[in-house]
């Protein structure tokens, strides 16, 4: 990926991300406000099941990519000097694949029920 | 172009106190800052999903969290933050689609974004508060 500032596969990244993290929250959302009372078991038990983590994890790699290019144009466009305009995107960078490490983290030794 | 130099009246287009920023500039802008926000919000957002997935105890605290009061201000703005972005990227996602690029209808668009984020976020500050 380039850091410039456009790019068309940056640009096809933000929409694809976009949809697909759309479309998650409008079926995920009315699920957990319909599953009330929402206690430890229910909220425990969904991530356990197979679908919803790998739909879950997917949500978070949209996210951190979405993230990545939407912050990255927010940087280019008003941070001119390049030494920092080059230091805040590794920030970024670093920050956004923390980010993707903690959650995978968590998510993934749910699946199936093991943690 | 003499005159327009001479022209002690022209106006200054980065003076912002004179920048009236139209409603659809407005939505943009707004976009830039919500999801700048959810960004920054990561870190905590990611630590209540890991406190309440670890154990009962850990669902509870995370529940307990979010009933307090800074919990709540943190609530009101990202809710705010998530409507805006949600629908103010549709709007972006339309226009991809050559929808609502005319200026009469660019405006109506950036009303009903704002009119939707507002619906949401009651719906949403209803439920969680």
């Amino acid at each position: 990926m380039t850091l410039r500032a456009g790019g068309v596969r940056p640009w096809v990244l933000q929409r694809l991300s976009a949809l697909y993290m759309a479309l998650f929250l409008l079926l995920a959302v009315p699920a957990a406000w319909l599953a009330e009372p929402l206690d430890f078991s229910t909220w425990h038990a969904m991530f356990t099941r197979p679908w919803f983590n790998v739909a879950t994890t997917l949500f978070c790699l949209a996210l951190l990519g979405h993230a990545w290019v939407g912050g990255r144009d927010i940087l280019l466009d008003y941070v001119h000097p390049p030494g920092l305009r080059f230091a805040l995107l590794g920030l970024l960078g670093l920050f956004l694949l923390s980010m993707l490490v903690w959650l995978l983290g968590i998510l993934l030794p749910l699946m199936g029920g093991v943690a | 172009m003499g005159h327009l130099t001479h022209n002690k009246n022209r106006p200054k287009y980065l003076d912002l106190r004179r920048i009236h920023l139209p409603l659809t500039g407005i939505v943009s802008i707004l976009h830039r800052i919500s999801g700048a926000l959810l960004i920054l919000a990561l870190p905590f957002m990611i630590h209540l999903l890991q406190l309440s997935l670890r154990s009962e105890q850990g669902f509870e605290q995370a529940r307990l969290w979010l009933d307090g009061v800074l919990a709540s201000l943190f609530l009101v703005v990202l809710s705010w933050a998530m409507a805006h972005h949600f629908f103010a990227g549709i709007r972006y996602l339309l226009m991809d689609l050559d929808i609502g690029m005319e200026r009469t209808h660019a405006v109506v668009m950036a009303r009903a974004v704002l009119f939707a984020e507002a619906v949401v976020l009651v719906l949403l500050l209803g439920w969680l508060l």
